[in-house]
């Protein structure tokens, strides 16, 4: 028997599970009238925040998410969009993270991110239903039980239940990400899956503020597994807004010596045009490993970069 | 200087003064957060381990260890006996501070044997070490589903995953850095 390459065979079960998934995924938006779309993955610059780094081509950059193009379709009329896309952001590399992967995007006219919350849940389901997992899913030693609705819980709540510190508390020392990470994350999604809620104001800089507490915007992170699976905004539509919070995140991209982005100015000038609408963009690759109980990103896709 | 990103399971970097190996890492990064690398530490001079999360404007100096080629000679209980080739020379290591390597020393390998201030505090190894496989279940001639994987012993004890055509009393090569499979080895 020809050895070939053992490490590419082996991942035969967990490839035609990934075809599957992405064959269910078109299905169900084009069952609900979503187009697909496809943008380009070379762009002069993508959405100046701080804690993301797109890789340098040429002079321009690979997308780190397909988002501004998307909502520059939804500003022309494009009601009801999704693509899956290949995005690349530097640095990224861990159980969870390749440095190029796959996103799923849509968008939705009249939505905001209650309403993506509800598509979300279908969107499992329907998967579920097309792979024959049933309504328990079982991911290595747990059983997630994906019966609808699920919990949704605010970031101050967790915060509350299961980190040593309150949410203000690790703000205040500059350590919330790593709160949530080591004490708050393992704890989500575990029997079901869980939307964390209502992130706070300054980690959102494309999404609207809560209209009762401005401190918090509106945002959402699905969990499965203790994993992040798929982040929601109510998108923000005001330029002016807009200007002012990518201003600021370029500003800090600048006091740490990171390479400036150009203003998105074409996406910029859309938004008024941009009708109200809730964006979400979903891991593929992490919701591949739910499904076929991987522990490493790296075996749901033929390559990685350390195998090339 | 290390940076962050250099981070990874293996790496000796100095702390507060003392040579201390990352015995595990993981990257963590929350979707609109920063990058954490967080890492178990083992303090070679004392073997304490801890658990410590750096951010990616963290910088380190590598541990000030002299590495010396020597290699393995034998295991006797929980010590292992590396030589000088030059001098003759023997030092010893304990199965702790051998740690992982263990699964892949086979007598006579050429091995750089770490110390500090002259005291041997670990081992490192080739990338990819040969080994022969000491325990596996037969192949079942027809069993070519493809991709099917099969654990098999090998001759330091040590057990992986390998394809299902592999027989004992074969050589393999082995990545030392993740202990996978890598290819079978003609003698």
């Amino acid at each position: 028997m020809a050895e070939g390459d053992w490490h590419l065979t082996r991942k035969g079960a967990n490839l035609k599970t990934r075809a599957a998934l992405l064959e269910a995924i078109r299905r169900f938006f084009n069952l609900r009238g979503y187009l697909e779309v496809e943008t380009p993955i070379r762009i002069p610059g993508p959405a100046p925040e701080y804690h993301i780094d797109a890789v340098p081509s040429g002079d321009w950059f690979l997308q780190t998410s397909p988002e501004l193009c998307m909502k520059r379709l939804l500003a022309a009329g494009y009601d009801r969009i999704f693509q899956i896309a290949r995005c690349f952001r530097e640095g990224e590399r861990g159980g969870l993270h390749l440095p190029e992967f796959t996103i799923l995007e849509w968008y939705e006219a009249g939505g905001d991110y209650t309403s993506m919350m509800k598509t979300c849940e279908d969107l499992i389901l329907f998967i579920a239903d097309a792979l024959s997992l049933g309504r328990t899913i079982s991911y290595r030693d747990l059983a997630i039980d994906i019966t609808p609705p699920w919990p949704r819980i605010t970031v101050r709540e967790a915060f509350a239940s299961h980190a040593p510190v309150s949410l203000e508390e690790a703000l205040a020392a500059s350590s919330f990400d790593e709160i949530l990470t080591a004490h708050v994350e393992p704890h989500l999604g575990l029997d079901r899956p869980v939307f964390l809620t209502d992130y706070p104001a300054e980690m959102a800089s494309l999404a609207k503020l809560h209209p009762r507490d401005p401190t918090v915007a509106q945002r959402c992170e699905l969990y499965l597994a203790g994993m992040e699976m798929a982040n929601a905004f109510t998108e923000l539509t005001d330029e002016e807004e807009q200007r002012r919070r990518f201003a600021r995140e370029e500003a800090r991209r600048r006091r740490a010596g990171k390479k400036p982005y150009p203003s998105p100015e074409a996406f910029l000038a859309c938004l008024p045009s941009m009708p109200e609408a809730g964006g979400i963009a979903l891991g593929v690759d992490r919701l591949v490993m739910i499904v076929t109980g991987a522990a490493r990103i790296d075996d749901v896709v033929a390559f990685t970069p350390e195998r090339l | 200087m290390y940076t962050a990103s250099d981070l990874r399971k293996g790496l000796r970097i100095k702390l507060e003064g003392d040579p201390h190996i990352i015995v595990d890492f993981n990257f963590v990064k929350p979707g609109k957060g920063q990058a954490l690398y967080r890492c178990k530490l083992k303090n070679m001079l004392t073997g304490a381990q801890f658990d410590r999360t750096f951010r990616s404007v963290d910088v380190f100096e590598p541990a000030d260890l002299q590495e010396k080629k020597m290699q393995f000679l034998y295991r006797e209980e929980d010590k292992y006996c590396f030589m000088d080739n030059e001098t003759f020379e023997q030092v010893y290591l304990t199965e702790d501070q051998v740690g992982d390597m263990k699964n892949f020393l086979v007598e006579n390998l050429e091995t750089e044997v770490l110390l500090f201030e002259n005291r041997p505090l670990g081992v490192s190894l080739p990338n990819a070490v040969d080994l022969y496989v000491k325990v596996a279940e037969p192949w079942a001639k027809g069993d070519t589903v493809a991709g099917k994987t099969k654990p098999v012993t090998l001759e330091t004890g040590y057990v992986i995953q390998v394809p299902p055509f592999i027989e004992a009393g074969e050589k393999i090569r082995v990545d030392t850095r993740t202990g996978e499979y890598l290819t079978r080895v003609k003698d």
